[in-house]
């Protein structure tokens, strides 16, 4: 199974700036003094070694959407925010726009961040195309309707040339799709959002965005827990300080750092990915976070091995 | 979990010890919202304190919240070396007043 992170950024998209893309490079400049850089190969190696990430790359600036790769016919996403445009474009410059598809698509909800990229998903203008957007929320097609319609948009959603169907699913039942298990959990989130847990060949990957956890204290019995468990990789909502989690942004929906490694650890999960990162956090402060959530890690002392990351557009994770 | 107490003038310092976690931040809890009784003043000594999850940082989070509804003040003091750390990863320094001695917190909040 291979994960491929097409948006991980919470709430909007955010876009570098010119001010933060010349920050980057005169950061780099300063670090290559001394530097012998008279080679493309050297060059790299600098890249690669010499700069930290928050430097040398970016975090990324779309919204949620995400891609599993398991060896079936099907293409399987989560989310359909601004990060399907860029997964869309890809896939026609590889195959070109005749290669007839189908879309597995996994919505947590219906909020704007999760559904924003769809009217840009250039393989939904094309006929012969299926596009299934799987959830457990009622209203999907209503919403999505609403989004590509006058005035706000100028293709109406039932013009466009795929074929797309919505498939209610029923949280706690396990469905097989194109050869995937999935089973979905209801959380906590304005007007409720849903996690997904995807299993095949022993290999297990919980899909979880958008999910305020509110526990007094975390034991066993907490549902999250058992959903969790033993999954080789969680992306997980950590938007939030813990602090701001249950101050002042109690019940906008979202998680912490903190309560993140709590869980992945009580749960005895592999790796632990932090998603939809807090739009106003620049790369530098993404980072901080993950080294500071890396330490959690570590004084926590739990005996099983728990790999921390933050997600980027462009990561992909083998399991 | 072992709360130790002693008052300061119309100061209350509360001196936990051990660990603050999901066994025991419901006793801790307990005991820090009794004692934010109207226009309380309250000191929380970390000085014996080793660690904090979560659940701990939350039980202080319902003491900030009820210190303000009751015109009262809480604040902590002492934090070792990990639960310093642990403060400043959940942020909690920017909403719970943090002094480095209970000397000096007893000072400032007299």
């Amino acid at each position: 199974m291979l994960i491929r992170f097409w948006g991980s950024r919470g709430s909007i998209p955010t876009p570098l700036g010119y001010r933060a893309v010349q920050n980057k490079l005169r950061d780099a400049l300063l670090a290559a003094r001394g530097h012998r850089l008279d080679s493309l190969e050297a060059i790299n190696d600098f890249l690669a070694k010499e700069l930290p990430f928050s430097v040398s790359g970016t975090y990324g600036g779309n919204s949620s959407c995400v891609e599993i790769e398991a060896g079936g016919d099907d293409y399987v996403l989560c989310d359909l925010g601004s990060g399907v445009r860029e997964f869309g474009n890809a896939l026609i410059a590889k195959h070109g726009p005749a290669k007839k598809s189908r879309f597995n698509v996994f919505l947590s909800h219906t909020h704007w961040d999760h559904i924003m990229g769809f009217p840009f998903f250039t393989p939904s203008y094309i006929p012969g195309n299926v596009i299934r957007i799987h959830g457990c929320h009622k209203e999907m097609r209503d919403v999505f309707i609403r989004q590509q319609s006058n005035p706000c948009f100028p293709i109406d959603f039932r013009a466009l040339g795929s074929t797309i169907e919505f498939v209610e699913l029923e949280p706690g039942r396990t469905s097989d799709i194109d050869g995937l298990s999935v089973k979905a959990i209801r959380q906590n989130h304005p007007s409720d959002s849903y996690g997904f847990r995807f299993s095949k060949n022993g290999k297990s990957m919980v899909y979880s965005t958008d999910s305020e956890h509110k526990f007094d204290v975390l034991t066993e019995n907490y549902p999250f827990v058992e959903f969790f468990r033993d999954a080789d990789l969680l992306i997980f909502d950590a938007q939030y300080s813990l602090a701001d989690q249950i101050s002042v942004k109690e019940d906008w929906g979202h998680s912490s750092n903190m309560i993140a490694v709590e869980l992945a650890q009580l749960a005895h999960v592999k790796h632990l990915v932090m998603y939809h990162h807090e739009p106003v956090f620049d790369d530098k402060m993404i980072e901080k976070v993950l080294g500071e959530t890396r330490r959690y890690v570590e004084i926590n002392e739990y005996p099983q091995k728990l790999t921390v990351s933050s997600a980027y557009d462009g990561l992909e994770i083998v399991l | 979990m072992d709360i130790a107490e002693r008052r300061d003038g119309d100061i209350l310092v509360l001196s936990p010890s051990g660990r603050i976690d999901n066994d025991t931040s419901p006793a801790f809890q307990t005991r820090l919202l009794a004692a934010l009784t109207p226009a309380a003043v309250v000191l929380v000594d970390f000085s014996a304190i080793e660690y904090i999850s979560s659940a701990g940082l939350r039980a202080l989070m319902m003491g900030s919240k009820q210190a303000k509804a009751v015109n009262g003040r809480l604040a902590v003091a002492a934090l070792g070396t990990v639960v310093k750390e642990i403060f400043e990863i959940s942020r909690f320094s920017l909403v719970v007043q943090v002094f480095d001695t209970s000397t000096e917190a007893l000072a400032a909040l007299r």
